[in-house]
């Protein structure tokens, strides 16, 4: 039944635009314009919840009278996934649309050209999702603000978990990319830190997407590991977990997954969802009533008549940050955006009070942690916390010896 | 022991799907000799078409139920596709319907995100599968098991199918022949279309059984054509067993790859089809092409000559307009128009070896993103002036080129495409394994330009002189001597042969030579951008320029260069639209099927009617 509704609404919504060849963007006077960068239709499964994020804030807020009194806009912009075409559209947004500052990407790599793409414009850039480091550390420049907890902070979550425990030798998985040897390296550097007597005994690394999950499993299964380490997510971690699940991997063992409890990764797996690892993710449906995480899961489920992900957090934190900024600054020109940035904080942000330092400028949200259960046939974290970025963070000189010189 | 024999039968598994989905695409191009890129979407929509029935359907029947039925749908949208879109352009030149396929990827790509959402689906599990045997003390799950027993029989089937029945019969004469078939008085389009459906419902049945051990998401389709083609190619393009070999041959290296050189997973089927087509030029089990398969489908090219006096005024008026540019356009159109000029640029340089030197190559983009990564290197590494890494860009793409050549050039036809396709993997892999040197998919950031061409218009004029005087340098070498004889090396290589020209010779410069100013455009790019990153290196890359030459016009001398402009333009109004990628498809399979020789060479077919009939009328 459902099937052919959506069948009938998706010949419907592919003969609108046919009807109306008129671009998304609409033509409001006098609005303050935001250039929205993405890969909505590449990485559909993760832009879109974060899109509706950003559409739940911008409607909160211009009901609310708007910032400086002017509607916020945001245009939306599709990418294809594409850095050269990220940039390309970036020169547009700013020069021709009007556009006060940038934001957007998912992918890291996207995140990291459109950086350098504003440095060198002089444009303000938060990237509001990419994960990568180096974004703020060792290719960070002045111009570019990051969101979300990093690579680092949340693997270091995980590596103080794991050295609780007695495990000694560890195995890991990871995508065959940036990311991923990244993450692995993050956990490695910051468990043998906490615990040098851990040895990793085997590294494992898919192709991203491509993963042959029986293969790994059986490689990892002959190291004969105490605990295993996850990075991977998405269509690898299905498989991985389905494959490593029926092969007994995971039995008897610890595993920390990184980002495994995010909505995004976590639903599609429905009630085999790998119970017991430790993972980092949102735990929305455990929020409380009367906290500022809650009001935002409601207000999201009910104007757009979807649970959560972690993207749609991200989105809605991305306007709040911007719309700060730009009361903050008082005007829109980018100096005074970027000097609104530096240190800028935001109140009442489903994660309470969030800033940007001045430091690396990055900012104080942090992550949930929790360890994975079963409840109703569907994947959740329980026992979980949520933990801010501040004590899993290089020191402040490691960080300035990092960035280059300012 | 008891391992190594658990890990053969996870190999042995894999191969069963990835089997599928090629001897479906091998049975594809022997008969239609399609290249046929959207077989990759046939095996998504049959993941997503199989987990709904399965929904649908209940128990063990439904679930088996559900497959069959799976295939039977896949194979009848095939035919949908072939009938609407492939049979009106079997007579445009060859491998122009590999551009039509393209448009049926991003067609289907926008249809399935709208039917079945962007979340992805995780497989039903096989009822009564679930779970593991052991085998000499391995866990084995249940449902490899009944792949590696299935495989044998759906062999069985095709093979039976394919040489005791009459169907099997007209496919092969057709693989052999298929102008003396159609002589025969064997209905052509009926058994293009049937075999075009059985392939597409073997994909179908591909996407299906591989629920159990995964689930169905819109990233599947490219994620599997890469697999499909290097097995394919591995077992001969057109051989079943060929392409059963070499299924189960790349499944279990992999397997015995992941164990033993975990960093390997990216390249290893890249290396095989590389080693293989070295050693064995034709696959394991294919057959040498026949020569002179080019040019053979639709009117004998015309004689190329240099443009009558009309046709040097447009081009003086537009390069008029161009250099006026920046006096009045703002400045994201002059971002625009390098855009433009890098891509036209790049695709005039496939266009060379590929329109004028009849090599099709798959792996263009090996030689632009190594232009771009030689110039990025150098200022990241060493802090070159970027006067200097930017003339380091075409020299570097050359040299790749002549060594990728040495090993290519001895190829043909789709052969020498796929191992130019394979070489430009193993670039790709370099550039996004080796992270000391590349920072991998990190990529090399701020490559900007030196001061004095830092501003939009100063780097403007210098993309226009260069990116213009490459084109116009490739087309005098058209013209030229060298010019001639690669062409007449493409038409006959034995006549050239006779005439005293080394035609493998002068393909291998040829080659070279597209290749630098590959690199140049590269070189271009890479401080218009200030970054490059591992996707100008990718497969997909490749394509675009593929996709723009034939739609510009293989056998018309500004193809590449009209193709790259209209394509950069469309493209950027269209992204701006939310289901840009069913719009840009269906123009795409409406350019195709509308110009079959390519928009400059259907409007020149179109010229040449019209005076045609004013010299009749003015007799």
């Amino acid at each position: 039944m459902t099937f052919t509704r959506r069948t009938l609404l998706a010949m419907a919504t592919a003969l609108a635009p046919i009807a109306a060849l008129t671009p998304v963007t609409a033509l409001a006077q006098d609005s303050i314009k935001i250039g929205e960068i993405n890969h909505y239709k590449r990485l559909a499964a993760f832009a879109e919840p974060y899109k509706l994020g950003i559409e739940l804030a911008v409607e909160e807020i211009n009901a609310d009278g708007g910032v400086l009194g002017k509607p916020l806009e945001f245009i939306f912009r599709d990418d294809q996934g594409d850095p050269a075409e990220a940039i390309k559209i970036a020169e547009e947004l700013m020069t021709r649309d009007g556009a006060v500052m940038l934001t957007g990407t998912i992918l890291s790599n996207v995140g990291l050209a459109l950086s350098s793409f504003a440095a060198e414009k002089g444009y303000l850039y938060l990237a509001a999702e990419p994960l990568a480091d180096s974004l703020v550390w060792s290719s960070g420049n002045p111009q570019t603000f990051r969101l979300r907890a990093s690579t680092w902070v949340q693997a270091a979550m995980l590596a103080e978990e794991a050295a609780k425990t007695d495990a000694i030798r560890y195995a890991t998985i990871a995508p065959n990319y940036a990311y991923g040897q990244d993450a692995v390296e993050a956990f490695k550097e910051n468990l043998l830190r906490l615990k040098p007597d851990v040895e990793f005994v085997a590294e494992q690394w898919p192709a991203l997407f491509k993963i042959d999950a029986g293969a790994e499993v059986q490689a990892l299964e002959r190291a004969k590991p105490d605990a295993i380490y996850n990075v991977t997510f998405g269509t690898d971690l299905a498989k991985f977990v389905r494959d490593g699940g029926d092969r007994g991997l995971f039995d008897g063992r610890n595993v920390y997954g990184l980002l495994t409890g995010e909505p995004e990764y976590l639903d599609p797996l429905g009630d085999e969802a790998p119970e017991g690892w430790f993972v980092t993710g949102y735990p929305w449906y455990a929020l409380e009533d009367g906290t500022p995480g809650k009001t935002f899961v409601d207000a999201y489920m009910d104007t757009t008549g979807e649970t959560p992900k972690i993207g749609s957090l991200v989105g809605y934190m991305t306007v709040l940050s911007i719309a700060a900024a730009i009361e903050k600054a008082g005007a829109t020109d980018t100096a005074s955006l970027i000097a609104a940035f530096e240190g800028l904080e935001v109140e009442d942000t489903p994660i309470g009070l969030l800033s940007y330092r001045e430091l690396d400028n990055q900012s104080t949200m942090g992550a949930y942690v929790g360890t994975l259960a079963v409840e109703d046939g569907k994947g959740v974290m329980v026992d979980w916390s949520y933990k801010d970025p501040a004590p899993y963070m290089p020191t402040d000189d490691e960080i300035r010896a990092m960035r280059p010189a300012e | 022991m008891a391992f190594f024999f658990a890990q053969f039968l996870t190999g042995l598994a894999n191969a069963a799907a990835l089997f599928l989905v090629a001897s479906g695409l091998s049975l594809i191009f022997g008969v239609t000799r399609i290249v046929n890129f959207a077989h990759g979407s046939f095996y998504m929509l049959g993941a997503f078409v199989g987990v709904t029935l399965m929904e649908v359907l209940p128990g063990a029947v439904g679930f088996w139920g559900a497959i069959i039925l799976t295939g039977l749908a896949v194979g009848a949208i095939g035919a949908f596709v072939e009938m609407v879109v492939l049979r009106p352009i079997y007579r445009a030149p060859e491998l122009f319907q590999l551009v039509a396929t393209f448009g049926v990827i991003l067609v289907i790509q926008d249809l399935a995100l709208m039917i079945w959402g962007a979340e992805d689906r995780l497989g039903p599990r096989a009822p009564g599968l679930r779970g593991v045997w052991r085998i000499f003390g391995e866990p084995v799950p249940k449902y490899d098991i009944i792949l590696i027993a299935i495989t044998p029989f759906i062999l069985f089937a095709l093979w039976y199918l394919i040489t005791r029945t009459r169907v099997g019969v007209l496919v092969r004469a057709a693989t052999q022949d298929r102008e003396m078939v159609g002589a025969l008085g064997v209905n052509q389009a009926w058994l293009f279309t049937g075999v075009f459906a059985l392939g597409s419902a073997l994909a179908g049945w591909g996407g299906a059984l591989q629920l159990p051990k995964g689930g169905a998401d819109l990233l599947m389709d490219f994620n599997i054509i890469g697999a499909v083609f290097v097995v394919v190619v591995i077992g001969g393009m057109g051989s079943l067993p060929g392409a059963f070999i070499a299924a189960v041959l790349i499944s279990v290296l992999s397997v015995f790859g992941v164990t033993y050189l975990p960093q390997s997973t990216l390249v290893l089927m890249f290396v095989v089809m590389a080693i293989v087509l070295i050693v064995r030029p034709y696959g394991l089990l294919g057959r040498e092409e026949v020569a002179g398969e080019h040019g053979q489908a639709g009117a004998p090219e015309t004689p190329i000559r240099p443009y009558g006096r009309v046709g040097k005024m447009l081009v003086a008026g537009l390069l008029a307009l161009l250099a006026t540019l920046p006096l009045f356009a703002e400045q994201f159109v002059l971002t625009l128009t390098v855009d433009m000029i890098v891509f036209a640029l790049f695709a005039a340089s496939l266009h060379f070896i590929l329109g004028t030197g009849g090599l099709v190559s798959f792996g263009h983009a090996a030689f632009f993103g190594g232009g771009a990564y030689a110039a990025a290197l150098l200022v990241f590494h060493t802090d070159t002036r970027m006067e200097l890494a930017f003339l380091f860009a075409p020299f570097a793409a050359g040299l790749l080129a002549l060594g990728i050549g040495w090993f290519c050039i001895r190829l043909t036809g789709v052969y020498f495409a796929m191992l130019t396709l394979a070489f430009s993997q193993l670039v790709w892999s370099l550039a996004f394994q080796w992270r000391d040197v590349t920072r991998g998919d990190d990529g090399l950031v701020n490559i900007w330009p030196a001061d004095w061409l830092n501003s939009p218009s100063a780097y403007y004029y210098f993309t226009l002189a260069l990116g213009v005087g490459g084109i116009l340098f490739l087309r005098h070498v058209i013209h030229a001597p060298f010019g001639y004889a690669l062409r007449a090396g493409r038409d006959s290589p034995r006549q050239a042969e006779a005439t005293g020209i080394d035609v493998k010779r002068i393909q291998y410069a040829a080659f070279a030579l597209a290749g630098a100013m590959a690199g140049l455009a590269g070189g271009i790019f890479v401080f218009s951008k200030g970054s490059v990153f591992p996707t100008e290196l990718e497969i997909g890359a490749s394509f675009d320029a593929l996709i723009v030459v034939f739609l510009g016009g293989v056998k018309t001398l500004a193809g590449g260069v009209v193709g790259a402009g209209f394509m950069t333009l469309v493209e950027d109004w269209l992204t701006r639209l939310e289901y840009w990628r069913l719009l840009l498809g269906l123009l795409i399979i409406a350019v195709v099927i509308i110009a079959p020789e390519g928009i400059v060479g259907s409007l020149r077919s179109l010229c040449t009617q019209i005076r045609g009939s004013e010299s009749e009328v003015s007799k």
